[in-house]
């Protein structure tokens, strides 16, 4: 209403101070900026980082958690956590390999059945969030516990070891593990399929947050869940279907678990959706809601994998990935928060 | 024309009876306030008449209609807008989107479905300027605007989806002078563009200022049912609140 007053001059200033505004405004600078900085860290320090084999090896390492960090980081801008996602992956690999073991069905049945109890745990995740308004931390705390438990129980029960039987004889597997494991050679460089599947998830999500009205409804539910109820968005439902995404994330992982061998550790995927967590808190997601983006997600995990990996490039010891993630998480939301202040301050 | 009409309606949650007996018209493009101290049963009232609660007795008529509101996206469907105080607005997403949020327009077909970005962005600033707001740039997060600014933006919404009713929750009371007055100035742009208001305040004088009709509540009870010809400032005033609380009140008023 100012701008009626303060005439042209300030109105032309205003719109140059916007355009760096914009860009230090982009949900995944912070972590662009972390990205490049760890790239050409490892570039020095690590012989053999910048070889081609070596790089498709950190797209893989990055691929596997970005598959989970893109749904994870769509339901944290949607306001919710999810702690089952790690469990979650070995459950939907579990249910494929074992219904096509037990039943001696093609593995593709066992593919299906799994999408569909993996969705069905996350749209239970979704429906006793909005039913029973517990935080999300304590739901799928409770979920995490319940399906570490029934992985080891029920595989136990049926294959009397933690790990299941090999499916590599069954009919359908070559196929299947041409779509959810195979490797690609490009140019004499071999392209692990995940990593296809990966930036396939990044475009969707990033279609869905900014082009769509799921995306607007995302942002609003997660950013202020009362208004966005008051003016009519169906807050459960746009809630359900993010822990949905999740378990679909979850399943394309499961299947790459299992199609990647022919056989699955029951007690598999403890901790790792701290990882997806991470991923999308340095990718620029607010812990908080409201705010991130899918591409920011993937520089996450791509964060991830260049220090996995080019930790041991440099043949140091793998202890200290841990240290590492640490700091840069520390670094990436603190930079995060620094430039969301410089970005919406006023005037 | 009647838009919305209140019948002895009352409300309870559990044993606590919140609203007794309140009755309340609403006709178009007039101001009918609700006034009242904290815990006089305003928001209970607002819930009611926005969706988000059931009245338990009397009548709810909506155009001559008698009628249950069950849920908020109802009360709008019937043409009934509402803006809260503090929930109006997502903050950290743009001017635009927010604009548009629950009733978004979109283009194309099938999977290709998506929003009509270019047609949002053009129709707020367009919407906004109507109103008399003149945003430098809609794609800022609504979050940097000022309080004023805000509730203008939600007032601008309701009248461009085309409410016939407007029920503002306390519109000024978390802003300065300067800022109410804005405020105020665009409620009653929303009334000569024919719209029915709800302005529920707890400030006389801002009321004073639009209203056209007046009713005043005192824990959970109607105490008086004006319209402008029948009250003067100071009688409502003296209504609103027992002498005890005068003082604290021409305080208020000196500084308003």
């Amino acid at each position: 209403m100012s701008a009626v007053t303060d005439g042209k001059p300030l109105d032309e200033r205003v719109v140059r101070a916007s355009a760096l505004r914009k860009l230090l405004a982009r949900p995944e600078l912070g972590s662009v900026v972390g990205a490049l900085a760890v790239f050409v860290f490892f570039a020095f320090a690590a012989d053999g980082f910048l070889r081609a084999t070596s790089l498709s090896t950190v797209l893989y390492a990055s691929s596997t958690i970005g598959i989970m960090a893109v749904p994870v980081a769509l339901l944290m801008i949607g306001g919710e956590f999810d702690l089952s996602a790690g469990v979650l992956v070995t459950s939907s690999a579990l249910v494929s390999s074992m219904f096509s073991y037990q039943m001696t069905a093609n593995t593709w049945v066992g593919v299906g059945v799994s999408l569909l109890v993996t969705l069905a745990i996350g749209a239970f995740n979704g429906f006793m969030l909005t039913r029973t308004k517990l935080p999300s931390f304590i739901i799928t705390l409770g979920t995490f516990l319940m399906l570490t438990g029934m992985n080891l129980g029920f595989t136990k029960l049926i294959d009397d070891t933690v790990s299941t039987k090999s499916i590599a004889d069954m009919e359908g597997f070559p196929s299947a593990r041409a779509v959810f494991a195979s490797t690609i050679d490009v140019g004499g460089v071999d392209i692990k399929v995940t990593i296809l599947w990966w930036l396939g998830l990044v475009a969707l999500a990033s279609w869905i947050l900014l082009r769509t009205r799921t995306g607007n409804w995302i942002f609003a539910v997660g950013g202020n869940e009362d208004a966005a109820r008051a003016v009519g968005v169906p807050v459960a439902r746009t809630k359900i279907g993010l822990y949905m995404g999740v378990a679909f994330g979850a399943w394309i992982s499961g299947q790459h678990l299992l199609f990647s061998f022919d056989a699955v550790q029951s007690g598999e995927g403890v901790g790792n959706e701290l990882i997806y967590i991470i991923a999308a808190v340095i990718g620029g997601c607010l812990i908080t809601g409201g705010h991130g983006s899918a591409v920011g997600s993937a520089v996450g995990a791509l964060l991830f994998g260049m220090t996995s990996k080019g930790i041991v490039f440099a043949e140091w010891n793998p202890d200290w990935f841990k240290f590492f993630l640490g700091a840069m998480l520390l670094l990436a939301t603190l930079l995060n928060a620094w430039v969301r202040k410089r970005a919406e301050a006023t005037k | 024309m009647t838009l919305v009409e209140l019948t002895d309606v009352s409300k309870r949650y559990g044993t606590v009876r919140a609203l007794e007996g309140v009755s309340l018209e609403v006709h178009a493009g007039e101001i009918t306030c609700v006034l009242g101290d904290n815990g006089a049963g305003k928001s209970t009232l607002i819930k009611i008449v926005a969706g988000l609660h059931r009245h338990d007795g009397g009548t709810l008529r909506v155009e001559g209609e008698e009628t249950t509101l069950s849920s908020p996206r109802e009360a709008l469907d019937r043409g009934i807008a509402t803006v809260y105080q503090d929930l109006a607005v997502v903050p950290l997403m743009p001017v635009w989107r927010n604009f548009f949020l629950g009733s978004e327009p979109r283009k194309g077909a099938g999977p290709f479905k998506r929003l009509d970005t270019d047609f949002m962005r053009r129709t707020t600033r367009e919407a906004l300027l109507r109103m008399g707001i003149d945003l430098r740039d809609v794609d800022q997060p609504i979050g940097t605007l000022s309080g004023g600014e805000r509730q203008c933006v939600a007032i601008a919404r309701a009248v461009h989806f085309g409410a016939k009713v407007l029920v503002l929750d306390e519109p000024t009371a978390a802003l300065g002078v300067k800022q109410s007055g804005v405020v105020l100035k665009y409620v009653a742009a929303a009334r000569d563009e024919g719209l029915g208001v709800v302005l529920i305040t707890h400030n006389p004088h801002h009321a004073y200022l639009v209203g056209d009709r007046f009713v005043l509540l005192r824990r959970g009870t109607m105490v008086g049912h004006y319209t402008r010809d029948d009250i003067t400032l100071d009688e409502l005033t003296q209504q609103m609140a027992g002498g005890s609380d005068l003082d604290a009140l021409r305080h208020e008023l000196q500084r308003g």
